[in-house]
């Protein structure tokens, strides 16, 4: 059976659930692997490594930037050239646009986020979560191909097999553009939530330490802000030991602290990394929804009520700014960095 | 300037929601309006403001979802339409871009705004197919709309940071909360929301037949509850607590 594989990077740098996408594939099969933009022979190159028996890439220059239109029109051609029985994306904001759209040239529905996919006579069946995380579904495509989004982190990821190659096929744009990137504003780092295995957290409490003195001239806005960034500067001190990445509440976020991209919970990122540290957050339930399947949940709060601490294997009642920089240290100190 | 808001109701967030019996309970937990597609309103009647225009909120849903409608015209939508029909219970994604595009076609609209996804399927993948039916761009993830003339530039929100892109009208943009917090209804509002009269939509008002569902539901599973007891670490100095914490993680080998 033949799978194809839509490798999602941005300017070359791979969206790590790609790899697993091609794991689930190899399992039924033939994994066949698209790569489309800038980049894309380095990106090819892995892509083998993590199992794929054929690359097909689109280096063409109207796929230099990323276009929901262009890419969808030449994932969907190619889709009608090689007739896969299953098509996986990994589930990123560029791929849920891509998937649907493919899906709708392909006469056949998106399955998306899935956590679980099974196959089951000469097709599948697969498990998602719903009503955040609240229930599962078990769903079926009544059409084919069967194209599904994956969800970050539900799949293993294969063993990487260095220098292992094989065909690589070039294949055209198709499609019109119906729109035209006019610039970028590049985050000083990815912020890739749903792939961490490691999130870092701070919520409004990160602000709340009154020892800081702002510097002269701030207002009361932006001396909270800059307490808040203080604050933050910790919690990433401590993600960086950890190598993993650094989230925020929405209360930190509407308060202006650090980008929405960083947002974990309801209207944000939902995320379930292997640990999960919360520093000065009291755990709304548009918190909790989007974190509590984290395997292991550290809090730390000023507040022994605050209901962070009813989903969290371990907790710290105390000041985040006393606590979080020596965690940083406890953890250089043992983990030797 | 003719905005379209599409926006669906869903079970509040604090709902306790199960799986009863092949179907999904909600007990007495409110139904309230998406609350990115609260985003979704608030987009709009930005550009209602900035271009002078109207905005109309659409949805497909039962007759109860005309209260989301009305919280919409209460936030200062200028009419609100709603597409129910029995034949639209087993709806999918595709099946409600289907309708969705039926209804904006018939409608007319410069620009159609969605939430990113809902709170209860949260495949967030209607607003792409809906455009991909139309033919008309797809800009997602907006974190802020602006529009000149015949076309619109939008700064989308990514993981890799801020992409700045501009399409010609009519065009499809979801948005993310960076759009601004959606603004209270107002007491006038609410008081002409109560009165509306929202006219309701059948597939025969739209001309098409039901779409047929692709993806289909084979069982509900409501997730085990997780047992946590939580392990409150104490010390004497923040060193000594941190000392402790650390190698309790370390043993959870969870790095």
């Amino acid at each position: 059976m033949k799978t194809l594989v839509y490798i999602d990077h941005f300017k070359g740098a791979v969206q790590p659930s790609s790899w697993e996408a091609l794991g689930v594939a190899k399992k039924f099969g033939d994994a066949v692997a698209a790569v489309f933009g800038e980049n894309a022979n380095d990106v090819a190159k892995s892509a083998f490594e993590y199992g794929a028996d054929e690359v097909y890439i689109a280096d063409d220059s109207a796929l230099k930037d990323y276009l929901p239109e262009t890419y969808a029109s030449t994932f969907s051609a190619l889709a009608s050239t090689l007739n896969p029985s299953l098509i996986l994306f990994p589930t990123t904001s560029r791929t849920r646009e891509l998937a649907a759209m493919a899906a709708v040239d392909l006469n056949t529905n998106v399955m998306t986020d899935l956590t679980g996919l099974e196959a089951s006579g000469d097709s599948f069946i697969a498990t998602r979560p719903i009503y955040e995380s609240k229930l599962f579904e078990k769903i079926h495509c009544v059409a084919k191909p069967v194209v599904a989004t994956l969800r970050g982190r539900a799949f293993p990821k294969p063993e990487k097999q260095e220098g292992k190659s094989g065909t690589m096929t070039k294949v055209e744009a198709k499609g019109e553009a119906k729109s035209v990137v006019e610039g970028y504003s590049e985050a000083e780092s990815a912020v890739n939530l749903g792939d961490a295995n490691i999130i870092v957290s701070g919520g409004r409490g990160v602000s709340n330490n009154p020892s800081l003195t702002p510097p002269a001239g701030l207002d009361e806005k932006q001396a909270e802000i800059w307490r808040a960034q203080q604050g933050f500067a910790l919690v990433t001190e401590l993600a960086k030991v950890l190598g993993g990445a650094v989230g925020a509440s929405r209360a930190a976020v509407d308060a202006g602290y650090i980008p929405y991209s960083h947002q974990v919970g309801q209207t944000g990122k939902v995320v379930a990394p292997d640990l999960y540290i919360a520093n000065g957050i009291s755990g709304a339930i548009q918190h909790l929804v989007g974190m509590r399947n984290a395997k292991v949940i550290v809090a730390v709060n000023k507040d022994a009520d605050a209901p962070i601490f009813k989903v969290a294997r371990y907790g710290v009642v105390g000041d985040l700014f006393e606590i979080v920089p020596a965690l940083t240290e406890a953890f250089k100190k043992k983990l030797g960095k | 300037m003719k905005i379209i808001a599409c926006i669906k109701q869903v079970p509040d967030s604090e709902a306790k929601v199960k799986a009863e019996g092949g179907q999904i309970s909600w007990g007495d937990a409110p139904l309230v309006i998406n609350p990115f597609d609260e985003y979704a309103v608030e987009g709009a009647l930005q550009q209602k403001e900035a271009t002078n225009g109207t905005v109309t909120a659409l949805c497909i849903g039962p007759e109860t979802a005309k209260e989301a409608l009305k919280h919409a015209l209460a936030m200062g939508a200028d009419e609100a339409i709603l597409i129910s029909d029995p034949a639209l219970n087993n709806l999918d994604t595709l099946g409600a871009a289907k309708v969705l595009a039926a209804a904006i076609q018939k409608i007319g609209a410069d620009m159609i705004i969605f939430g990113r996804q809902t709170l209860d399927n949260g495949a967030g993948v209607t607003p792409a197919q809906t455009a991909r039916l139309m033919g008309y761009p797809m800009l997602g993830l907006a974190g802020s709309i602006k529009v000149n003339e015949r076309s619109v530039t939008v700064e989308r929100v990514l993981e890799e940071g801020k992409q700045i892109v501009k399409a010609n009208l009519p065009a499809v943009i979801s948005v993310v909360q960076s759009i601004g917090e959606p603004r209270y209804p107002s007491f006038m509002g609410i008081r002409k929301a109560s009165k509306a009269e929202i006219p309701v939509w059948s597939l025969s008002d739209l001309g098409i037949s039901a779409p047929t569902e692709i993806v289909k539901r084979d069982e509900l599973m409501t997730p085990p509850a997780r047992e946590t007891t939580v392990e409150m670490i104490t010390g004497e100095s923040p060193a000594e607590i941190a000392e402790k914490l650390a190698d309790k993680i370390i043993a959870e080998k969870v790095l």
